[in-house]
């Protein structure tokens, strides 16, 4: 008997979850204007659109030296951001995390500052320094750094958080100051991960830096967004591959310094 | 005789070492790679800062007086001129129904995809092929998927849902599978010996036991797409809160109405962000 209750229950929890998912589908579409899931059926054809007109031509072979200055200085500035970003986390973790915080109120402020910077749109980002800092490369690094900045925080308070209870309480017990603790304790802990953490960072703020740059006019999205408004779709194609290629090389790399270290 | 010898050569090699500083420092292989590593990013950093380009006439002190005066009327001073409440919910709810479609779509694709690589369900071959494919999908920024497919289906909703699905699928079907991955093999053993078929080993076993954590990952990543549909909106024009954003600053320039769009988007992101946080605790984390 307690079986066929089982089969049940399973059959109307199974229909109260697609019931709500074809609510969700109903509304989500009106307010949007979506067309149907036809649209869908668009992605094989528009793929092979894709091969036929995104494919790089001898053309585009010329915009090629253009595409990998721009690509250097994207990835260069993803970094920049990612290592600056991550000093002034490192601070704020540090007197935010539930182990090592100065008091309450550094706790509390800590945790605000990064969650506020961490949540404010990309594009609100981009746009208001792009008011104060025109159109240059420091106007991406800015926006790059403010939203690093935000999640590396939390990131290194969860590392904190989780690894270094322990190396706390044994360093305290021996009688050693608080600068003692973060630098000879806490800080050799969680290095390893933090490194990780950069990598990972550095590798998603390649992407992020295309979308600033469409926004800001810089590096390889503003690259990308000139060739796209201009009809050159080769060339925008040779865009998308050597991003391509470079996020995945670099994902990659990071792969291998990982195994290397952890 | 053996003894004294041994004892002899410790004390000899401590009366040498006096006066050298003890190693606490070993150079392991982990720890070059981590200094290597640190290295390299240090040197690209310090160069880009050197070689930064500022736009023409910068002044430092004036652009970020402005940055901060406008961060200040920003937090302070937001107020509506162009619309009102109901356009404000209206283009938030535009935002989140442009999230929702990319969720739906990528979880139902992700879900038949992350059988196939999910190890326990698959073959290797498989499973690695899939891995492959969805790391190419993870490398191209979301915001080129939709700008790509904006050419081939029209700038609109349509494209913004296509383009933002591959990197949920990508993101989905690694989470999915890895909690595929956590069914205890003898499950699976025991359902093949009593002759299941396969799809009744997914329906019957490891969909009902994954459930929990799958509707989880599902909406996380819910969360994640309304940001990115926020950027994607001001990007092609899809419309809503990102869209209201992009006119707000590139056209009129108006720092207060940026200030009440920020403030929309924080309040949806924050009770999504806690939303997900209580889903993860509860569901994900083992331990």
């Amino acid at each position: 008997m307690k079986e066929i209750d089982i089969f049940a229950k399973r059959k109307i929890s199974t229909f109260i979850v697609l019931a709500v998912f074809a609510i969700l589908y109903v509304i989500s579409a009106n307010l949007t204007n979506f067309g149907g899931p036809q649209a869908f059926v668009a992605v094989p054809e528009g793929i092979h659109w894709l091969f036929v007109h995104f494919v790089p031509t001898q053309e585009s072979i010329e915009h090629f030296p253009v595409i990998m200055e721009d690509l250097l200085s994207t990835v260069f500035i993803s970094v920049a951001a990612t290592m600056v970003a991550s000093v002034l986390s490192l601070f704020m973790a540090i007197i935010g995390s539930r182990e090592t915080g100065l008091n309450a109120a550094t706790k509390f402020i800590a945790k605000a500052i990064a969650s506020i910077v961490r949540n404010i749109p990309l594009v609100a980002w981009s746009i208001m320094l792009l008011l104060s800092f025109r159109q240059s490369q420091f106007t991406g690094f800015f926006a790059l750094f403010l939203t690093t900045f935000g999640h590396l925080t939390r990131a290194f308070m969860e590392t904190i958080d989780n690894t270094s209870g322990g190396t706390i309480e044994a360093l305290q017990a021996t009688g050693a100051s608080y600068f003692h603790i973060i630098f000879q304790g806490v800080i050799p802990t969680v290095s390893t991960q933090m490194v990780s953490w950069l990598l990972f960072m550095i590798e998603n703020n390649i992407r992020d830096a295309t979308l600033i740059g469409i926004f800001t006019g810089t590096g390889i999205g503003y690259r990308f967004e000139l060739f796209y408004r201009s009809f050159r779709y080769n060339a925008a194609g040779l865009v998308v591959l050597v991003i391509m290629l470079v996020v995945i090389g670099i994902e990659l790399l990071s792969n291998h310094i990982r195994r290397q270290i952890l | 005789m053996a003894q004294s010898q041994v004892t002899e050569t410790t004390v000899e090699r401590f009366i040498e070492r006096r006066g050298e500083k003890i190693k606490i420092r070993k150079w392991t292989k982990p720890r070059i790679w981590l200094y290597v590593t640190f290295s390299v990013l240090l040197i690209i950093t310090l160069y880009q800062l050197v070689f930064m380009e500022y736009s023409r006439n910068f002044v430092p002190q004036e652009s970020f007086s402005r940055f901060f005066n406008d961060l200040y009327r920003m937090f302070f001073e937001p107020r509506m001129t162009r619309f009102n409440l109901q356009g404000l919910i209206d283009s938030i709810l535009i935002t989140i129904g442009l999230g929702i479609l990319t969720t739906l779509a990528g979880s139902l694709i992700a879900f038949f995809v992350s059988l196939g690589a999910a190890r326990n369900l698959s073959n290797r071959h498989v499973s690695n092929g899939i891995r492959v494919v969805m790391s190419i999908f993870r490398a191209v920024p979301a915001i080129l998927w939709v700008m790509v497919f904006g050419i081939v289906v029209g700038l609109g909703a349509e494209a913004a849902i296509i383009g933002m699905s591959f990197h949920s699928i990508a993101y989905l079907v690694k989470a999915y599978s890895e909690s595929f991955e956590e069914l205890d093999e003898g499950i699976i053993e025991a359902l093949k010996a009593s002759g299941a078929s396969w799809w009744q080993i997914v329906f019957q076993a490891v969909l009902p036991s994954s459930i929990s954590s799958i509707l989880s990952w599902t909406f996380i990543r819910f969360e994640i797409n309304f940001m990115n549909a926020i950027a994607v909106g001001a990007a092609v024009g899809a419309g809503g809160i990102g869209y209201e954003l992009f006119i707000a600053g590139s056209f009129y320039s108006d720092i207060y109405e940026i200030g009440v769009i920020v403030y929309a988007s924080l309040i949806t992101a924050g009770i999504l962000e806690f939303i997900s946080f209580q889903l993860r605790k509860r569901y994900i984390v083992k331990d």
